[in-house]
């Protein structure tokens, strides 16, 4: 049935562009992700104090900004739809595939966008210049993937649990530490360090990841959003 | 249940003789032989937290299709267990790495591995407690367990072979070398006879928490 193919992309699009559209508005997610972002490169940049980082150190730096400014913010797009009492009106509305998949792209657009933005300002304010452009892009989007189908369910049950602040973080981390440890070797050898010898296997690892945290994502996320 | 205890307690009181009796000192392990006795009480603790890990998402998942509490009070009893084996195998590796590497913590795979355990039933529990309504509470408790079970063979599986493929310096082959040993004659039968009795031990405390856990439940 292509029609009904056309009809659920046409909702999750939908779901992605009522939330793009609210942010825009509002501007609340943006703003704590950016400048949160922003303050903790701030403090780095100023705390080295313009000391020569390895290319190690810099990648640390560089996933624990985008990991804590994500873990910040990304909850958000849930919880928003039940402080504000439209959850219900969603669930009503919206198929379960949809709501996840929309509010997944939603926060993927959101992280990408901060990627875009750390990158040019890591690079002048922490004197990090990018050795290997193709390891760098690329890694940022496995990274950017796997970051948000974690956090998109963790949004979802820290929304429906009532729960919020600092068990968001509590329950993301050993999730995400897998993805954290590979994401600061690859992000090593575009900065011109490390070995270039395991990034096969790098990006082997982010691709499984990325596949198998959207997929149970997706298959548990009905059982998070319904009562 | 009578045959389980009695069971756990006679095997382990063999392996905690046989250890350090019966079984000789392994030259390999560490600077003085002796050390390798701790691995008849330390492996088998890792590989019950490790067990106690599968059963409780396995009995999520069932939670999930039944619905029933029963299925909620194995699977919870099971990740507290299993906290407090990973725990105290996290603590025995240690003095073990101690003696052996030089340093009680060196962030070897195997390290990593009951750190993030250890890390995910801390979530698991302070996300069980900070949901108040009952049915929610398990639900999502479920949930969480499985999207860990789903992500863990990565990080069981892939990560120490990635770290030995990006991080080849001393230290780390040091710990891939001296991290295996053959088993034979003595040290195979204490071994063995050890994750038994670790084995009866967990099912025991399993029954027993559950049986407490469901005396709770009927109290309100």
């Amino acid at each position: 049935m292509p029609k009904a193919a056309s009809s659920s992309a046409d909702r999750i699009w939908a779901i992605f562009a009522k939330d793009a559209r609210s942010e825009y508005r509002t501007r609340f997610a943006v703003n704590a992700l950016f400048l949160f972002a922003l303050v903790t490169l701030t403090a780095l940049s100023f705390a080295t104090g313009g000391a020569g980082l390895t290319p190690l150190l810099a990648s640390v730096f560089f996933w624990v900004i985008v990991f804590f400014s994500a873990l910040s913010s990304l909850a958000q797009t849930f919880v928003k739809e039940v402080e504000t009492k439209t959850a219900t009106f969603l669930r009503l509305t919206a198929p379960d595939d949809a709501v996840f998949f929309g509010k997944w792209g939603f926060n993927l657009l959101l992280l990408l966008l901060l990627e875009a933005v750390l990158t040019p300002l890591f690079i002048v304010m922490l004197n990090m210049p990018v050795a290997n452009w193709t390891v760098w892009i690329a890694t940022l989007i496995l990274g950017a993937l796997g970051l948000v189908s974690t956090t998109t369910l963790i949004g979802a049950l820290i929304a429906v649990a009532g729960v919020r602040g600092a068990l968001f973080s509590v329950l993301s981390f050993p999730v995400l530490l897998p993805l954290l440890v590979v994401l600061i070797r690859t992000t090593e050898v575009a900065f011109g360090g490390g070995l270039e010898v395991g990034l096969r296997d790098g990006f082997l690892v982010l691709g499984t990841y990325a596949v198998v945290a959207t997929t149970a994502g997706w298959m548990l996320f009905p059982f998070v959003w319904r009562e | 249940m009578g045959i389980v205890r009695i069971a756990a307690v006679v095997l382990i009181t063999i392996v905690i003789i046989a250890a350090f009796t019966i079984a000789p000192p392994l030259a390999a392990m560490g600077t003085s032989g002796a050390a390798s006795r701790i691995f008849f009480f330390h492996v088998p603790m890792a590989q019950v937290s490790f067990l106690s890990f599968v059963v409780a998402a396995v009995y999520a998942i069932v939670y999930l299709r039944t619905r029933k509490t029963d299925h909620d009070l194995f699977s919870s009893v099971s990740a507290e267990l299993g906290l407090v084996f990973s725990i105290v195998a996290m603590i025995t590796g240690s003095i073990w790495a101690k003696q052996a590497w030089g340093a009680y913590w060196n962030w070897d795979p195997r390290q990593l591995f009951l750190f993030v355990l250890v890390l995910f039933y801390g979530a698991f529990f302070a996300l069980r407690q900070a949901i108040v309504q009952a049915d929610a509470r398990r639900r999502l408790s479920a949930v969480y367990l499985i999207f860990g079970g789903a992500i863990s063979p990565l990080l069981f599986f892939v990560l120490p072979r990635m770290y030995q493929s990006l991080h080849e310096d001393a230290n780390q082959v040091v710990v891939a070398t001296q991290g295996k040993f053959n088993m034979s004659g003595p040290v195979a039968t204490v071994f063995i006879t050890s994750i038994a009795g670790f084995l009866c031990l967990y099912v025991w405390l399993l029954k027993l928490g559950v049986a407490a856990a469901r005396m709770q439940e009927e109290q309100g």
